[in-house]
This record gives structure tokens, sequence and C-alpha cells, in this order.
């Protein structure tokens, strides 16, 4: 037969095909989303429920210096976790991707990650905390014991320790394609080796670079979960007040204020980050 | 400098695996409180197996876990299909709207659905907040992965293939199923590993969407962290490494025997 696709015969290949999983997003993402815009110009009713009138009020709590400040505090979460995950990250990558049993390393990589993410917070907790496994060491030399958690120190090390592996998966991608030619052809072409590394192999490693710093800057700075058990109540983050809003204080115009707040931020630091990258986009991330 | 850098690499698993060790050691400390090892003890296990409620947060981990991955990778699978196969009105839009799960931050995403559900039951007198809604969350953020993994595999494919396919006279569903599924599967299987992945370990949006009798063991272990752990904790927690350890190790075998 071999059938030219009528117009009508195309119709229906796009409703089966996209039908589902389109209708499933406008449902559960455009339209929550929708909600959450919409709630966050009402206000607080008596018993916690939604009310009116329309208006701007949130947003302006939400600019209020003691708000400001936690979304600084956030801000600088995510960007010591990121630029941790670099210094920690950036030689690893091209550790394993010149190493004989790469395959090996990255499955020992991978092994930690892809244990329970709320386990792997919590046993930062059993190191640092003050009959911990950190004071019990270094007591044995004399040492201590410091009040490491709850602390701010205690937040960005276990968030550095839960998103590293984002950082090096795509780095690593990155690295593993380079083209080592060039580095050959800069050292002919009579640059030192730092010279040939910064302008022959740095550059193929941005699209990595990037992806990489774009997941774990979102998670480090969005999160509750790891500022709530490592923080204790003594390091807020966006991600704790968006939450209290919705649990014990009750005021979800508030807390969807909050929210739309972090991810306009989000969405803007991504556009500016694909303009940045002009053709590659988002496509890396995943 | 490749001393320097099997130094930092040395490390660098060295801080990735020290708390894990942590957490094994002390699943088999005799004493209750603290991190001093008083003596072996197998006691935490014996009490986790005789603990009805961690059988029963087990069974609903996995009853979310499978249930949302298998809706979400039928659903993923066919909308990567279309989105790669066909050109259509809303494209580029529904293209933004699949990176909104991936990007933006969880706690949005959970506060989001639990809006919806709260709206939807006022108005419509339903979803209960229970593990259908739980379900209903994972496979929103796990359609968008889905999706991804899979149109990135299509995209590597050849077109013609399925262009020969009709020229030999296959219907536009004999065309999917014997040439661009099996075609795509690698993508469909890595994505739907990644969803089941994704579901296992999800508390935030589990967090907000869960309603009594909804309890997954993300949600046991974060209150029993909350409320000051008890040494069950550990003994589970060695238990879920043990076997994700076991299921990568598992896919880490069977990519080696491809090679």
């Amino acid at each position: 037969m071999g059938e030219a696709a009528t117009p009508l015969r195309r119709l229906f290949r796009v409703l089966v095909t996209v039908g589902p999983g389109g209708l499933w997003l406008f449902l559960f993402v455009l339209l929550p989303t929708l909600l959450v815009l919409l709630a966050s110009f009402l206000s607080r009713g008596p018993f916690g429920e939604l009310v009116g009138p329309l208006g701007l009020h949130n947003y302006a709590r939400a600019l209020e210096p003691l708000y400001l400040e936690v979304f600084a505090q956030s801000l600088l979460v995510g960007v010591l976790a990121t630029l941790l995950s670099a210094a920690l990250g950036f030689p690893l990558a091209f550790y394993i991707a010149r190493h004989p049993r790469r395959d090996l390393l990255l499955f020992l990589l991978l092994l930690p990650f892809l244990t329970n993410f709320l386990i792997r917070v919590y046993a930062w907790l059993v190191i640092l905390q003050r009959e911990g496994l950190l004071n019990a060491f270094v007591a044995f030399f004399g040492l201590g014991p410091f009040a490491l958690y709850p602390s701010f120190f205690a937040v960005l090390l276990a968030t550095v320790y839960t998103f590293l592996p984002f950082f090096v998966l795509p780095l690593y991608a990155s690295v593993e394609r380079i083209d080592w030619q060039l580095l050959e052809a800069a050292y002919d072409l009579g640059a030192r080796p730092f010279r040939a590394f910064l302008h022959a192999v740095l550059p193929q490693t941005y699209p990595g670079l990037f992806a990489g710093s774009v997941l774990v800057f979102i998670p480090a700075m969005g999160t509750f979960v790891v500022a709530d058990l490592l923080g204790a109540g003594r390091v807020v983050l966006i991600g704790n007040l968006i939450q209290q809003q919705f649990g014990i204080t009750r005021d979800w115009a508030f807390g969807a204020a909050l929210s739309i707040f972090l991810m306009g931020f989000v969405l803007l630091s991504l556009y500016l980050y694909a303009r940045l990258q002009r053709e590659r986009g988002l496509e890396d991330l995943v | 400098m490749r001393r320097l850098l099997s130094l930092h690499a040395l490390l660098v698993y060295f801080f990735l695996y020290l708390p894990i060790l942590v957490v094994v050691a002390l699943s088999f400390n005799e004493s209750r409180r603290g991190v001093r090892f008083t003596g072996f003890t197998l006691d935490w296990y014996r009490s986790l197996f005789q603990d009805p409620r961690i059988l029963e947060y087990f069974f609903n981990t996995l009853t979310v876990a499978f249930v949302s991955t298998l809706v979400a990778t039928v659903l993923g699978t066919l909308l990567a299909v279309g989105l790669v196969r066909y050109r259509f009105p809303g494209r580029g839009f529904l293209r933004y709207l699949l990176y909104i799960p991936v990007v933006v931050p969880d706690v949005v995403m959970g506060i989001s659905l639990l809006l919806l559900f709260a709206l939807a039951r006022e108005f419509l007198g339903f979803p209960r907040l229970s593990l259908l809604t739980v379900i209903l969350g994972h496979i929103t953020f796990q359609v968008a992965f889905v999706t991804l993994v899979v149109r990135s595999r299509l995209l590597l494919l050849d077109p013609a293939l399925e262009e020969a396919a009709r020229d030999l006279g296959a219907r536009g569903w004999q065309t999917f199923f014997h040439v661009t599924l099996p075609l795509a599967w690698p993508g469909v299987a890595a994505g739907a590993l990644l969803a089941l992945t994704l579901s296992l370990d999800d508390f935030v949006v589990t967090f907000f969407t869960a309603g009594p009798g909804a309890t997954t063991l993300p949600l046991y272990i974060y209150s029993s962290v909350k409320l000051g752990v008890s040494p069950l904790v550990h003994a589970l927690s060695t238990l879920i490494i043990g076997l994700s350890a076991f299921f990568l190790a598992l896919a880490y075998a069977l990519s080696r025997r491809r090679v």
C-alpha cells in the first residue's frame, strides 16, 4: 500500500502519541503552576483557607529584609555548593575518563548516589553531631568536641555530598568526548601546558560544566530537606520557608508567592544559561 | 600530575563512602545511642523484620514505584515518538512544559500538586490524599524524564528506516511495534529505570501528596530522623544500600556483556 498519510490519519497519529502525555502535562504541570500563580495573589483566611481580594501583598512581604536574607542565604548555598562540586568534580571527571577501568569507577561513583537521599543526609548527622564520629575521632588526639551540627557548614557539606554526582556525570560525558589532538596541536604551536589546557581542552568541557552547574545549583538552592535535617531550624533556606507555609503556618498564599519567586529566579537563570549556550540550550541536561 | 589526580580521586571516593560505611557499621552496633561500638548484634534486623509497619511501608513504596513507572513509561514513550515524528501546533510549548518538572525545585512541584489536589477535592470531591495522589505526583515528574530520555534516543535513529517499513506496506501501528519501538528500546529501558529510581528515592513530592495510610519508606525514615533515630533506621538503611548495590551491580554486569 505504502499509504501516504492523509491529514485525518496524521491527526489521529498525533492524538494517539502526544495526546495522553500532553494531556497529563496540562493537567498536572501547567494547571497546578497556574493555580500557584493565582494563589500567590490571594490571602490567608481565618482557617488557613485561600480568600480574596487579589493583590500583590504577598510579593511585597517576600521582599521584606527578613525574607530577602533567607533568599540570599539560599543563593549562597547554591553558589558555594556549585563551586565546591566543581573543585571536587572537575579533576575527578578527568581522572575517571582517562582511567583504564573507567566503567568500574563510574559504577563506584553511582553506588552511593543510588542509596536513598534521606539516608545519605542522615549519615552526615551521625558523623557531625556532638557525640558523632568526627568528634570521637578528634577526641582521640585530645581535640574538640566541635559543635558542627546544626550549622551552615553541615548543610553545605551534605548538599555538596548529595549533588556531587549530578555535577560529575555530565562533565564526564564532555571530558570523554574531548579531542586530545587539539592539545597536541597547541603544543606544536608552542603553547606551554597551562595555556594549552586553557585554550585547547577547557572550552571543550563547557557544555558539561554548564549542565553540571545547573543540576547542582537548582536543587541545592531549592531543597528543604538538607537544611531541615542538618540545620535543625538554625539554617533556614527558601525551601524551608515554603514548606513551613504549607505546613505549620498554613499561609498557602504567601507560600505560593515564595514559590513563584523561586521558580521565576530559576527559570530566569536557565534562560540566561540557554542564551549563553546559544544553540545547545537545555538538551544537555538529561 | 597523575599522582595528584589519583590522590584527589581517592579522597573524593573516601568522602562518598564514609557516610555509608558509618551507617552500615552502626546497624550492627549493640549500643542504642552514639557511635561508640560496644559489640556486634543482629537485634536491629530482627526487630525490623518483626515490625509489621515496615513491611507495609515497603509495600507502599513498591506499589507507587511500579504503577507510576509503568504508566509514565507508556505515556513518555508515546509522547517522545509524537514529538520527534510529527509537527503540530503547540509542539514547542509542549517541549517547554516538559522541562518544568526537570528544572523546577521539587518543593515547588510538591506544593503545586498539593494545591491542585486540595482544590480538586473541594470542588469535585476527589481525590483524597492517599496512595493514589502519590502515584499521580510521581507519574508527573517521571513522564518528563522518560520523554526526554526516549526522545534523545529517537533523535539518533534514521527516519529512513520507518519510511522503508511504510514503503514495504507496513501500517502505522506495525511500523511502530516492529520498527520504531525495537530501535528505541534502549532509550525506553533507560527511561523506565531512571523513572523507577526517581520514584523509589522521592521524598519531597511524596511528602506533600501523601495522605493518611500512604506512608512510604522515605517518609518513615524522615519522621524517624526528625523524632530521634532508632537503630532500626540503620538496619533499614543498610538493607536499602545492599539492594541498590545489588541492582546496580546487575545493571553493570549486563552492560558489560554487550561489549
